[in-house]
This record gives C-alpha cells, sequence and structure tokens, in this order.
C-alpha cells in the first residue's frame, strides 16, 4: 500500500510531499495533542497506567529480587574454596612453601595459610574450651591451607581435577571441596530466572491487550471525527499517528508506574534485609533499579504500548469508511 | 472534469442505485443534479468522492480513473474534491476555525499557511468573527457555512454538494448558492444535488435528473427556458 501512495503523491498531490520540518512539528503536535487528551481525561488515564504499572512491576522487581540474589552468591563464589588439612608433622615452613608452590598455580587465585597455632588461637578463641585445650600437650589441630581457584575452576569439572591435583602433595592428609551448596543455589536461581522470564511475557502480552483495548475503545469514541478525517482525504498514516502516539504515552506511564511501585517496594523491603543481614555478619544490601535497568523499562513498556495499540488500530481503522 | 461512462452501481442484495448513467461535466461548469429522493443523487455524489466504487463503467474525475484507483490512493483523490453534506459532519468538539482548518492540517500545510488560509476561507462564508466558535453555538445556515468553508479552504478544482440547503429557509438557501456561484466564478467546479427545483430554476444553470437510478434530462442538451 505504501509503494503506490508515493507514485500517486507525486501524480496527484504535489502538495502532500512534506517538508522535513514541518512533519517533524507535525509528528511533535499529534505526540503532545494525544498527551493533552491524556491529561483532560486524569481518572481514566490513571486507571490504565496503574493498571499497566502493575502488569510491569511484578517481571521488574522479580528479576530485581533474582539480581539481587546473585549478587549475594556472587560474594559467595567466593566462599567457594577448597579446603587442604595438612599432615600433622608438617613443619610452618614446609606448609609455607606449599602455599608458595600453589599460588603459582594458573588455576589459583588466592592461598591463605592458616598455621597451626593460628588455628589454635581461633578454635581458642571461638569454641571456649580454653581450659581443655591447654591441659593438652601439644596442637591438635593441623596447618590449613584455604585455596581460591579461579572462577574457570569452580566449575563442576575442572573444581574435581583441581581438587584431584591438590591431593597428590605429599603434605596433604586431606582435601574438601565444598562448592554443593553454591551449585544448587545457582540451579534454583536459573529455574527463577527462568520463571521470571516467563512471566515477563504473559504479563507483557497482557499490557499489548490492555493498551490494544483501551486504544479499540478510543477509536470508537472517536468514530465521527476519523470518518470526516477519511472524508477529507486523511491518509490512514495521519489517522492512525495520534493513536499510536496514545498507546506509546500508556506505555511510557506504565513503566514510570511500575518503576515508582518496584521503588517504594524496595524502600520497605531495605530496613528489614539489612537486620537480616546483619544476622549473617554481612554488609548486604538490597540494590535498587539502575539506570540502565530503568532506561530499559521504560523503553520496552514503551515499545509494548505502541505495539499494543498498533494492533488495534490495525485491525479497527480499516472498519471505519465514511458513507 | 467529470465523466460517467455507462456508470452502473449495484449494491449488495440487486437494488440498483444507479443504472447505466453516461454525462460528462466540464472544468468551471456549475450543474444542479435533481431527483426524487431515493432517485440516485447521493450514489453520484459517493462515486466521485470514492465513498462507494461503481460495479460497472467507468467514472473519471480530473483525468483519473476512479475505477482503477487503489485504496492507498483515494484520500490524495478526496483532497481534490471538496465535499458538503446536508448534515454538516462538522466535529462538535472543536472550534469554527479547527474544523475549517481539517483538510489542510491533513495535507501537511505549516500552521502559518493554515491560518492564513482559513482566514480567507472563513472570510468568504462571513464566518471569520466567529473562528473560536464551538458548531453546536452556531445556527443552521452558520453551520452548513462552516461545512462549506472547509470544503473550499483547500482550494479543491471540484466541489460536490449534497443536498446542501436541505434545512435552510429560501433566503439562506439563496445566501448558500449565491456563494457557490462566486465559487464557481474563480473556476471551481460544482456538482450540487437538490430537491429544491423553485431554487434551481432561478439559478439558469445545467440540471442533471435522475429518475428510477437513471439520467432522464440533461438539460444541457435542451435549450433552457
Amino acid at each position: 500500500m505504501r509503494r503506490p501512495r508515493k507514485k500517486q503523491s507525486a501524480r496527484i498531490s504535489p502538495r502532500s510531499s512534506l517538508r522535513a520540518d514541518v512533519w517533524l512539528m507535525r509528528h511533535l503536535q499529534v505526540a503532545l495533542a494525544s498527551l493533552g487528551r491524556l491529561i483532560r481525561a486524569p481518572l481514566s488515564t490513571l486507571m490504565t497506567t496503574l493498571v499497566i504499572g502493575i502488569a510491569l512491576a511484578l517481571p521488574a522487581g522479580l528479576y530485581l529480587l533474582l539480581d539481587n540474589a546473585e549478587t549475594l552468591s556472587g560474594n559467595w563464589d567466593g566462599a567457594a574454596s577448597i579446603s587442604l588439612f595438612l599432615k600433622q608433622e608438617t613443619s610452618d615452613e614446609q606448609a609455607q612453601q606449599l602455599a608458595g608452590r600453589l599460588q603459582n598455580d594458573p588455576a589459583i587465585i588466592q592461598v591463605q595459610l592458616i598455621s597451626r597455632a593460628e588455628a589454635l588461637a581461633e578454635f581458642r578463641q571461638l569454641s571456649g574450651f580454653a581450659g581443655v585445650l591447654d591441659s593438652l600437650d601439644e596442637n591438635p589441630l593441623p596447618s590449613l591451607l584455604i585455596v581460591e581457584p579461579t572462577v574457570q575452576h569452580t566449575e563442576p569439572v575442572p573444581a574435581e581435577a583441581l581438587l584431584a591435583r591438590l591431593r597428590q602433595n605429599s603434605e596433604v592428609e586431606f582435601a574438601q571441596l565444598d562448592l554443593q551448596w553454591v551449585r544448587r543455589f545457582h540451579a534454583i536461581t536459573r529455574i527463577a530466572q527462568r520463571g521470571v522470564i516467563i512471566l515477563a511475557s504473559l504479563l507483557g502480552l497482557s499490557v499489548l491487550l490492555i493498551v490494544g483495548n483501551t486504544i479499540r475503545l478510543e477509536i470508537q469514541n472517536r468514530h465521527a471525527e476519523i470518518e470526516i478525517t477519511k472524508l477529507i482525504g486523511g491518509t490512514n498514516a495521519f489517522i492512525r499517528r495520534p493513536f499510536l502516539y496514545n498507546g506509546a504515552w500508556y506505555g511510557l506511564f506504565g513503566g514510570i508506574s511500575a518503576w515508582l511501585m518496584v521503588t517504594v517496594s524496595l524502600l520497605l523491603l531495605d530496613n528489614p534485609v539489612e537486620q537480616l543481614a546483619g544476622l549473617y555478619q554481612s554488609g548486604f544490601q538490597l540494590s535498587g533499579i539502575g539506570f540502565a535497568t530503568l532506561l530499559m523499562l521504560l523503553g520496552g513498556s514503551t515499545l509494548l504500548g505502541l505495539a499494543g495499540s498498533w494492533i488495534a488500530v490495525g485491525r479497527h481503522l480499516n472498519e471505519i469508511e465514511p458513507s | 472534469m467529470i465523466h460517467f461512462d455507462n456508470v452502473t452501481k449495484r449494491y449488495p442484495g440487486g437494488h440498483e442505485g444507479l443504472s447505466n448513467v453516461s454525462f460528462h461535466v466540464d472544468p468551471g461548469e456549475m450543474v444542479f443534479l435533481t431527483g426524487h429522493s431515493g432517485a440516485g443523487k447521493s450514489t453520484l455524489l459517493k462515486l466521485i468522492g470514492l465513498l462507494e466504487r461503481s460495479t460497472r463503467g467507468q467514472v473519471r474525475v480530473a483525468g483519473r480513473n476512479l475505477t482503477r484507483l487503489g485504496r492507498g490512493q483515494i484520500p490524495y483523490h478526496r483532497r481534490e474534491v471538496g465535499m458538503i453534506f446536508q448534515d454538516h459532519r462538522l466535529l462538535y468538539d472543536r472550534t469554527v476555525f479547527d474544523n475549517v482548518a481539517m483538510p489542510l492540517v491533513v495535507a501537511g500545510l505549516g500552521h502559518i499557511e493554515i491560518g492564513r488560509r482559513v482566514r480567507a476561507a472563513l472570510d468568504k462564508v462571513g464566518l471569520l468573527a466567529k473562528e473560536k466558535h464551538l458548531p453546536i453555538t452556531l445556527s443552521g445556515g452558520e453551520q452548513q457555512r462552516v461545512g462549506i468553508a472547509r470544503a473550499v479552504v483547500s482550494k479543491p478544482p471540484v466541489v460536490l454538494a449534497d443536498e446542501p440547503t436541505g434545512n435552510l429557509d429560501p433566503a439562506l438557501s439563496r445566501e448558500i448558492m449565491s456563494l457557490f456561484e462566486q465559487f464557481n466564478d474563480v473556476g471551481v467546479t460544482l456538482l450540487i444535488a437538490t430537491h429544491d427545483l423553485e431554487l434551481i430554476s432561478r439559478m439558469n444553470r445545467r440540471i442533471l435528473v435522475l429518475e428510477k437510478s437513471r439520467l432522464a434530462r440533461d438539460s444541457a442538451a435542451e435549450v433552457v427556458s
């Protein structure tokens, strides 16, 4: 339909070839006019906006929670370390040497040595068995090396390989890898992520339908105007334009209200989460919607609104013909 | 300017709105179209404005074959054909100015040009002082003149009027007709459907008479008395 129109406009009506600045001005005017129309009906605009906002706030909020959970588990990745308990007869020097050797291993980021004396001191302090320990002739605790593997080596297979390699050191009595619970946590987050994607798709679809339906009603309300505009030579693109802007505004406002809802919810959660984190000696804090996420949310909601009205306009505009 | 060649319009159900009608109107002519209600006057006008398409035969307006005009081209055709209706078809939530400006807005003119042309058209129909009024506050005759201003504001070469004086008293009707004559004087081709025989007999213009969907009489073929 587009191609012949261009040809035709050149043939029939040279007046229809617009100058770019006039064209831009028109778009601005239409955008502002449709905004004005929405503002003049504040109650219905607010309700539509809130419905869209709630539909978007759910997935946005869940996404944010997951994001926070990932930050949290990111902290735990550091804890995904291998503990090497050395043999009793290993001297501090030998332990030191082993730590130095391991430090050069490319699969290892860091090695922390806890000497027997240090281990004893820590145990004495934390366990409250000071008296019992004093009665012992010698320190029963082994030296401990805490090995922090590189990120690649926290994956199941390389981690097992690294563990096996570390075990071969003659000084090592016992090596322990405790990644299991971190892996489980990751698996759960992956399921939750998938769930959020599904939820977001469904609710995105509902935004599409909400906007589509609102625009459909709007088209019905402005039946006379559309008919007359067609009578005097308004192209479909011209008639479509204010409705598309309408949908885009709904989307944008919905996105903004979703952002507000999520931000307020986070503020409400912030304090209890901080208390909980405090109980675990963690400085963890909920992070809000970042600038990039906000842009994505607003851009996405605007596009959804635009798409919703596009569908409605495409379906219903052709039904109105002047007679 | 307007050519009908054996044009038939058959509606779904078999009723023929027009049967085998042929005539042509030269550029700059002012022609009356008359006949009883249901004789096909409105159908004929709708075919010219492409509100409907002919079932058979060819309609040409300003050199364009409407039979072959695609959907996407209809708006551009309608910009060249000003249409005036008995029920005015104004938008009642917009001012007189905005109503008259619509064809220019649709055509994408700049707003200075729009202001100039709209005021010129309103001046022509004597409503310049009421540009900020809403149509509902105007009398029937004034509303009709708003509709006329809207039809001519973009200076279309062809203007169609369907019962433009239908609801008006004789004095107002004469006023409207004299407006049409003024447009005709500057070269606009007019086709005016009306059943006000007394009015058109005084105008001394070409008359097309439709009877039962057929063209029964064309005064151009006779000596006008």
